[in-house]
């Protein structure tokens, strides 16, 4: 069956590591992380609110988005589609399994009153066909390096990036704002949410980094790039040096961490010939 | 709440909460803040205060406004500024949160966005960076103020593209290294460990065999890489509590005065002897 060899190819593809720590303040961790090698899928959620409802938040949306892309995602023959309806599909599957999550939060919160007020930040990667669709909510983060360069992929949804957009402050000035921790769009906070989703293409030796704002906010982006850069080959240690450097910061919020790397490509056969072969396979 | 003190030739007049979006000051009776003084124009400057962080930007006024002697269009105040409108001075507190509190006002919150919440507001406003970021607690909009606010451009509504990068912030200085003796090795997660760049001692690498037998590296990087790319490489990493060695790739880990360093971090002393991809070198600080 061609789905096996695809799966094969995706988990050989694409290098990675994943870390979450509670830092050096909080006695609990209120991140989540999930990942699905198989189908090339990485959820990371930074939960907040409730007494202890961020986690159940967190938890919530990892699991939910994880397993039910899972579930549609394989049982679609990609093969089969075309470029452009493969990454139509992953982001519209994308869009869903957020939104479904969103009402199972908002549902929880409203019937549950020591879980009232909880909400999660988000972002997703999901990487097939040499592409990545990219889906985040609030200021949790992806980074990607591509050789010597390292880009935020992701735009914020805080208070902060709204005005360094505006004009109102610079970025030096944003580091001195006493605003950093406060989101203009959340999961499960409210009855629907829009995720904010983009497809990119990805190259060979590219790095993507999916983290929470407790690695962003104590870790300068320069001391993240070099980081990436330096200790690429080895990304178990790159995920602990950032969980290091950010409690070497002070660590004042959980850190997580989750790294892929493009080994080699992972598009998928195009010709006619591969597709007839993929009809009688 | 932040808030401004009002004071002449170091007489304190008055105080100031700053418990609006935008406090007007000037010489008319309409303003927040009123300095009946003809040095002051009729609406001189303007605060604008955005939950816990407070902007001052002039009006275009004749004598123009000082922040910590400065003349300035625009400002972003920070604890203790002081503000010059002609003779008189307006200090800004903005008491850094108490620790009881510091942990929960750094957890993430969110911010509705009132657009969603409330019907839409007027037109005009929409290009009003404010209208749009209004916070919770300051429900009222400043309608028909005079001049409009200069400092908002209008809202960016093109989030949609991929984020360029900000510029990155430079780390902050180094203070000079402190006379100390070496540090000793500690765990990970030593307590209370100073910012990265502290008072760490300056150390470097010197190579004792091979092709570039006596040359020196110095450890100035956070990471620091040695070895062959796909033979043998080791990261030395430069944290609070001293300098670290770990292995990064390789089928064999270096070695260490003689031992293999295995697959975790190491603290290295000074003049630690470290083979790597068949050259030796030595760790030292530096006088």
């Amino acid at each position: 069956m061609s789905a096996g060899a695809r799966v094969m190819d995706l988990k050989q593809s694409l290098q990675t590591a994943s870390l979450t720590d509670p830092g050096r303040v909080r006695d609990h961790n209120e991140d989540c992380i999930e990942s699905r090698p198989e189908i090339g899928l990485y959820v990371l959620a930074d939960g907040m609110g409730g007494y202890n409802a961020g986690e159940v938040a967190s938890g919530m949306a990892t699991s939910l988005i994880s397993d039910g892309l899972q579930e549609v995602w394989e049982l679609r023959e990609v093969e089969r589609l075309g470029r452009d309806e493969a990454k139509a599909l992953s982001e519209k599957l994308i869009k869903e399994q957020v939104a479904r999550a969103n009402t199972a939060i908002f549902t929880t919160s409203q019937n549950n009153p020591e879980c009232a007020g909880m909400g999660t930040t988000l972002v997703v990667c999901h990487f097939f066909d040499n592409f990545l669709t990219a889906a985040h909510i609030g200021d949790s983060r992806l980074y990607r390096l591509r050789g010597e360069t390292m880009e935020q992929v992701t735009r914020d949804h805080s208070l902060l990036q709204e005005q360094l957009d505006s004009g109102l402050i610079t970025p030096d000035e944003a580091r001195l704002s006493q605003n950093k921790n406060l989101v203009t769009r959340a999961l499960g906070i409210d009855p629907t949410v829009e995720a904010e989703v983009h497809v990119y293409e990805t190259q060979p030796d590219d790095v993507y980094l999916l983290c929470s704002d407790g690695l962003s906010d104590m870790v300068e982006d320069d001391e993240i790039r070099l980081t990436l850069h330096t200790l690429k080959t080895n990304l178990n240690l790159t995920a602990q040096q950032l969980i290091q450097a950010a409690n070497d910061h002070g660590g004042r919020d959980n850190i997580s961490a989750m790294l892929i790397r493009v080994a080699e490509p992972y598009g998928v056969p195009r010709g006619w010939l591969a597709r007839l072969k993929a009809l009688f396979a | 709440m932040a808030k401004l003190i009002l004071s002449v030739d170091g007489q304190v007049l008055k105080e100031f909460p700053l418990s609006k979006e935008r406090t007007l000051i000037g010489r008319k009776p309409h303003n927040d803040i009123q300095i009946d003084n003809l040095a002051v124009s009729g609406e001189h400057a303007a605060i604008i205060t955005i939950l816990n962080d407070s902007f001052i930007e002039d009006l275009g006024s004749t004598n123009g406004t000082m922040v910590n002697g400065k003349p300035i269009k625009k400002h972003f105040l920070q604890n203790n500024d002081v503000v010059e409108i002609g003779k008189h001075k307006l200090k800004y507190f903005n008491d850094a949160p108490t620790a009881a509190t510091a942990a929960d006002f750094e957890k993430t919150m969110i911010i509705r966005n009132p657009a969603k919440a409330a019907p839409p507001p007027p037109k005009a406003e929409m290009s009003d960076t404010q209208t749009n970021l209004k916070p919770l607690a300051q429900p009222e909009v400043v309608k028909a103020a005079p001049p409009p606010p200069p400092p908002a451009a209008p809202a960016a509504e093109a989030r949609h593209e991929p984020t360029p990068i900000q510029p990155v912030p430079k780390p902050e200085p180094k203070p000079a290294p402190r006379p100390e003796p070496a540090p000793a090795p500690a765990a990970a997660h030593a307590a209370e460990a100073p910012a990265a760049g502290g008072s760490l001692r300056d150390a470097a690498i010197q190579v004792l065999s091979g092709a570039a037998a006596g040359r020196t590296l110095d450890l100035t990087k956070n990471l620091t890489t040695i070895g062959k790319p796909g033979l043998q490489v080791a990261v030395i990493t430069k944290r609070p509590n001293g300098y670290f060695i770990t292995h990064v790739e390789g089928a064999t880990y270096p070695t260490i005065n003689g031992a293999s360093l295995g697959a975790q971090a190491r603290s290295l002393g000074d003049h630690d002897l470290i083979e790597i991809a068949g050259v030796k070198m030595e760790f030292f600080y530096k006088p």
